[in-house]
């Protein structure tokens, strides 16, 4: 069960080589954080999941059914998708934004409004806010409305690509937070894509490290790439030499206390 | 004014009769405007063709074109049709380009969420593609809205009623305040259909009344 891709490819008609025999499985209620630099096919492998992007090669499997079987417009609506910075509908109330998956489908308006505003609520957002159009709110209200609207008909499965790239450091931390607490409770199948390696050390329960072409460059849980980087180029991905994750302990007044590279005390160990 | 005053039913009668040529002309151009603003937007190489023909069919002066328009589709040359057709080739070749640049201005991050989503084709062009090209498209229709009501006007020469009538008329009997009636007439609806394109715009695009930039970041 999940999403799984079998030995998938993707040459696009001018030769460019976006994936080449990738093979992963999601199981369900997981985090897939596919990270890479632009140009490491990461959002071309998403977007196979909900048809944006159809493989050259092999196939991608939902619950065991290839998607390439299933109607496109009804395969996207039955998956949340998080789009970048951005995404959001400009000309609907953010209220409607939210709604739109449940329109598309039938409901009506008024009970999918409804259940619009309890979801902004949800992800940490004033109700009142749904009136407003989505260029009055700041860039983490916004992504917390893709949010929102990515959840609004309940999928099992959400994609998210690079959700919350384009808003500063504090605010994407506030989001990721979010996110973590919202996956707890509800436990989604979750493709996240990032260029972020925090982020997908902190979201992701697996993560796979794709270098150019989409070949991957090691693939497992945060802990297992942290402690073997399976090559220079990872190491050098994940920043395995630098100061902030080559923690020490020193021993100042029979304490333990962490400190990273450059010295600077960052916690103390119990 | 005493001219105006002793003609006020003829004048009202032409200006009816402009509003009956220029406003279905217009409404015409825009449909067939965006079908190929859509069209070359879609396919940018069938569009280069597609737009190259129409900005041709533009420099097509308009006397002949009211000669051949009749000949063509059998219709009389006095009528009024005949100068519908002829104003909507000259509106759309004017339009189609705005029309896909519209599309064009359409933000690309906007239409993949939006199919992303689940919009159908048809949905995506409906609900999402047509509603955001309409700033950029209303700029254009406020343009071929004006040309086309001063247009109007060279139907007269053919014989085809509307407020030009005053112009040839006031010209051929030297009647200046019939001319000023005629010129005024014409350059008063053309502002009045404008002002009501304007007011039209903003109630189709509420989100930029709400939001001075219009949301483009």
């Amino acid at each position: 069960m999940g999403i799984e891709f079998r030995d998938v490819g993707k040459t696009y008609p001018d030769g460019t080589v976006a994936v080449t025999g990738f093979s992963c499985t999601v199981p369900s209620h997981r985090t897939l954080a596919l990270v890479g630099t632009s140009g490491s096919g990461k959002t071309t492998l998403m977007r196979m999941v909900n048809r944006m992007v159809e493989p050259t090669t092999g196939t991608v499997l939902i619950d065991e059914r290839d998607v390439l079987g299933l109607d496109k417009v009804e395969l996207r609506r039955s998956i949340g998708y998080v789009p970048q910075a951005g995404g959001l509908l400009p000309h609907r109330r953010v209220v409607d934004n939210v709604a739109t998956v449940p329109v598309l489908t039938g409901t009506p308006r008024g009970a999918a409004r409804d259940a619009a505003l309890a979801l902004l609520e949800r992800v940490g957002l004033d109700p009142a806010l749904g009136r407003r159009y989505p260029a009055q709110l700041s860039g983490g209200q916004q992504q917390r409305v893709a949010v929102a609207r990515a959840l609004a008909a309940d999928p099992n499965i959400l994609l998210m690509d690079e959700p919350f790239g384009a808003v500063d450091p504090i605010v994407r931390r506030g989001l990721q937070d979010q996110l973590l607490q919202l996956q707890a409770e509800l436990g989604k199948t979750i493709v996240l894509v990032t260029h972020d390696i925090d982020e997908a050390f902190r979201l992701g329960d697996e993560v796979v490290i794709l270098r150019t072409g989409g070949i991957v460059a090691q693939a497992g849980t945060p802990k297992e790439i942290v402690a073997a980087p399976a090559d220079d180029f990872v190491r050098d991905f994940i920043g395995a030499d630098r100061a902030d994750r080559a923690l020490r302990t020193v021993d100042i007044d029979g304490r333990s206390v962490v400190v990273d590279g450059d010295g600077r005390p960052v916690g103390v160990l119990e | 004014m005493s001219w105006l005053e002793a003609n006020r039913d003829y004048v009202l009668d032409m200006l009816v009769q402009h509003v009956r040529l220029s406003v279905p002309a217009i409404v015409i151009s825009v449909v067939v405007a965006i079908v190929l603003g859509r069209v070359a937007w879609r396919w940018p190489r069938v569009g280069t063709v597609v737009l190259g023909t129409a900005s041709l069919l533009y420099s097509v002066p308009a006397l002949p074109l009211l000669i051949v328009i009749p000949v063509l589709l059998g219709i009389p040359l006095r009528s009024g049709l005949t100068l519908v057709v002829a104003l909507a080739v000259y509106g759309t070749a004017l339009l189609a380009g705005t029309a896909a640049d519209a599309f064009r201005s359409v933000d690309g991050r906007v239409r993949e969420a939006a199919e992303a989503m689940g919009y159908s084709r048809a949905g995506l062009f409906w609900k999402v593609d047509l509603p955001l090209a309409v700033p950029v498209l209303l700029s254009g229709v406020r343009v071929i809205t004006v040309s086309t009501v001063s247009l109007v006007t060279i139907g007269a020469l053919v014989g085809i009623p509307s407020l030009g009538n005053l112009l040839t008329d006031g010209f051929q009997r030297d009647i200046r305040a019939e001319i000023v009636t005629g010129v005024v007439g014409t350059m008063l609806l053309a502002v009045v259909l404008d002002v009501l394109l304007v007011v039209l715009g903003r109630l189709a695009t509420p989100w930029r009344v709400a939001t001075p930039t219009g949301g483009a970041r």
